[in-house]
């Protein structure tokens, strides 16, 4: 037997998907398995405290804050289509602004967690609702913290002049990441400041 | 003009070739710590799951010891509650996990035609991500509150119900190192997921569409997505009772409005699915293995892959089946009797299938072959037993009894360990260049045959005169004590069939004869390269046009391609 055995007919080209997206696709599948166990805990425990404070006397909606998110994943599309069209001043630019949004965001949450924590008196093991809050949008904080540090990464190798228009591909992949963040503050939102009060 | 001034430089001087020299050893340590080849990966995957089958048998033995006659006391109470839960937990995540993963991960990219997996570094992050928890787990011995006697191993059952697992009832550290060797291996499973998942759907070599993939990569593409929805759960379940644990959260804590029922559902919807991770596996060995051995392709290769794809969607459904005694009320159970039924009708049409390629085969009843058969036979009655405790009336009658505990032995090591087995020996010639003796191989066989069914078979009956799992000791008299004896002269007979199996591969990797390339006249890829095969695979990426690119080869007036898309 050849070394080469199996050279029957013709090639086609290959047409699969990059990895580096079914990879990043496969991760965002896992972690929308973690956060829906979260959300089904909070929305099974709502209104099951025995003891206060309750979500309706301390939680107020952040809309600037979840706004600016929102933005953010508009800013990183637009990143990314400069950095498609090789333009990498403009990349840097919105990526910029992508990075001081999501900064924006969680300063709002450091902010309604200092509030909570030495105003109200509302902390992890106060109560019910205290353990399934701070899990849930400290979970979703983490994971834009996560976010923030690969996006302020890609800033520095920008910086660095590292970044050409070939790496489109990984950030397009860090983008789907970041969006992902930003689609589960929509259910984080929906459930702790909408259902949840 | 520096390049050129560094290249002068080299010629002149007679690069030091025998100052770095280190000693051998050290050198093949480093470099086995230190690989990103996943056939590498994969053997060190499968050493760190025998080494653990070791560990873990050997608590098992010691179970059985201490269950051999009534009011025995050759262990503590608390020593047999420690004992179950290692065995459990360590079998599960540090031996049948791991070992699918290697088998995987040695063989997907050859089988697949690439010569690596798509991420080799994340690869090697989720080994030894895996091998930490391992370590993890049993450093409680060491760290969970002392030595031996103080408190140590975690003792609150493989599924870990709440509240045994709050600060009140589990204090000190044992249950922090379960759950965190848990929580760390899961990261390294769901590497490995990712890994595998982007390997089949992206480094395919030409030619191989998805239905003209090996059945074993379809059954392992599917376990990587089960992997991926089941782990996650359970990753999230373990963070949830760390922040009860450590920072004083309530979700399990009843007295504060928690609920310990939602931790059997969070756990079970890992766990069920976990079954399914464990053994779509083991039908990828027997979906390989059986054909070979039957001199006949694969029997209704698109009905087992269909069957594949809908016992992947229907296990995400059927978990609460662990939970019939709980008391779900009416709709619940009967929601999840039903799809337990559903399930059962996918699984069915593979059993059909496999027996419809070996009807009218020329059948070789090689070492392999023996343990398919076998499984195919056992996987029968776990499947029987399953669909009984699948009615909500009979599992309250048997639910958590040696019934349930038979059951799903048979599952694993009925189902599961016998593929793996047969996958051993099939693959063995592959991995080391060497052929097994078949002799050992047959008294292995024979041995742990009638090992596993004086255990297991026998088990069942203690469990249907109502002797309870995870009881550390018995009554007399309650016609239980034969039974009991039976079972635990089964466990001593299934360990010596393993001591054949380490004697067999141990003389056979120096003394055995060379296997050469494809010792079983097989048809995919992995034996289209040398034994053992070199580190990048394949000298030039094959293409293939049907789904047994070796018999295309070897028989170019009748290759199948001329067939398969009638087909």
């Amino acid at each position: 037997m050849s070394a080469t055995p199996i050279r029957l007919g013709e090639s086609p080209g290959s047409q699969f998907p990059t990895r580096g997206r079914v990879g990043m696709l496969s991760l965002i599948a896992a972690e929308s398995g973690v956060f829906t166990i979260f959300v089904v805990a909070y929305i099974f425990y709502i209104g099951k405290s025995p003891a206060g404070p309750t979500p309706q006397e301390v939680l107020k909606a952040p809309i600037f804050y979840s706004i600016c998110l929102l933005l953010s994943s508009a800013t990183m599309h637009a990143a990314g289509r400069a950095i498609r069209e090789g333009k990498i001043p403009v990349f840097s630019r919105w990526l910029s602004i992508t990075i001081a949004l999501g900064t924006i965001f969680l300063f709002g949450t450091a902010k309604e967690w200092f509030r909570l924590i030495y105003r109200e008196g509302l902390t992890i093991s106060t109560n019910l609702f205290g353990t399934t809050y701070f899990s849930l949008v400290g979970l979703h904080a983490f994971h834009v913290i996560v976010g923030l540090f690969c996006l302020t990464l890609v800033l520095l190798f920008v910086a660095f002049g590292q970044v050409e228009q070939k790496h489109e591909y990984q950030i397009e992949n860090l983008s789907l990441y970041w969006h992902f963040v930003d689609a589960v503050w929509v259910v984080v939102f929906t459930v702790v400041y909408v259902l949840g009060r | 003009m520096e390049g050129e001034d560094r290249s002068m430089a080299m010629n002149s001087m007679p690069w030091p070739t025998t100052a770095v020299e280190r000693p051998v050893f050290v050198d093949r340590l480093h470099d086995w710590i230190t690989t990103v080849d996943h056939k590498q990966i994969g053997l060190l995957y499968i050493a760190y799951a025998l080494m653990f089958l070791i560990i873990a048998g050997s608590e098992a033995i010691i179970i059985r010891l201490q269950l051999i006659r009534p009011h025995n006391s050759f262990v503590s109470p608390q020593v047999f509650n420690r004992l179950f839960t290692m065995h459990g937990t360590t079998m599960i995540f540090f031996v049948v996990m791991p070992m699918l993963f290697g088998f995987g991960n040695y063989l997907i990219p050859l089988m697949v035609g690439a010569r690596d997996m798509a991420f080799p570094r994340l690869n090697a992050f989720s080994f030894w991500v895996t091998a930490f928890g391992g370590l993890l787990l049993y450093f409680s011995l060491l760290g969970g509150n002392g030595l031996y006697g103080a408190g140590n191993a975690p003792d609150v059952g493989w599924f870990a119900y709440a509240p045994l697992t709050s600060q009140t009832f589990s204090s000190g550290h044992s249950t922090d190192f379960w759950t965190l060797s848990i929580l760390i291996s899961g990261f390294g499973s769901i590497g490995t997921a990712i890994n595998i998942l982007a390997t089949i759907l992206c480094m395919r070599c030409p030619g191989m569409s998805l239905a003209k993939m090996p059945l074993f990569a379809w059954l392992y593409l599917v376990t990587a997505g089960l992997v991926i929805l089941a782990i996650s759960p359970l990753t999230a379940a373990q963070i949830m009772l760390l922040v009860d644990r450590y920072l004083g959260g309530h979700f399990f804590d009843t007295q504060a409005g928690g609920s310990a029922v939602i931790w059997m559902h969070f756990f079970w919807i890992f766990g069920h699915p976990e079954v399914y991770i464990l053994v779509l596996p083991a039908f990828a060995f027997a979906s390989e293995i059986i054909p070979v051995f039957s001199r006949k392709p694969i029997f209704g290769y698109s009905v087992m892959v269909a069957a594949t794809v809908a016992i992947g969607f229907i296990s995400m459904s059927v978990w609460a089946h662990h939970m019939f005694t709980v008391g779900m009320g009416p709709g619940a159970n009967t929601f999840f009797v039903l799809s337990t039924m559903a399930i059962a009708v996918p699984t069915g049409i593979k059993i059909f299938n496999w027996l419809a390629t070996m009807w009218g085969g020329q059948i070789e009843f090689r070492t392999p072959m023996l343990f398919s058969i076998g499984f195919l036979f056992q996987f029968l009655i776990a499947g029987l037993t399953g669909i009984m405790l699948g009615c909500a009336p009979f599992n309250w009658q048997l639910g958590n009894s040696y019934f349930v505990v038979a059951h799903f032995h048979y599952v694993i090591v009925g189902g599961i360990l016998f593929t793996t087995f047969a996958a051993t020996y099939y693959w063995y010639p592959k991995i080391t260049g060497r052929m097994y003796n078949e002799t050992l191989g047959r008294l292995h066989f024979w041995l742990f045959v009638i090992g596993f069914h004086l255990t297991f078979d026998f088990m069942h009956i203690p469990g249907l005169l109502g002797m309870p799992r995870r009881i550390y000791t018995y009554e007399p008299g309650r016609g239980w004590d034969h039974w009991n004896v039976i079972v635990s002269v089964g466990a001593f007979v299934q360990a010596a069939a393993i001591v054949v199996l380490l004697i067999n591969f141990l003389w056979s990797y120096w003394r055995g004869r060379c296997s050469g390339w494809d010792p079983w006249d097989a048809w995919t890829l992995e034996w289209s390269v040398p034994s053992p095969p070199p580190s990048y695979n394949f000298s030039s990426i094959p293409a293939v046009r049907s789904r047994r690119p070796l018999w295309d080869l070897k028989h170019p007036d009748n290759p199948d391609w001329e067939y398969e898309g009638s087909r």
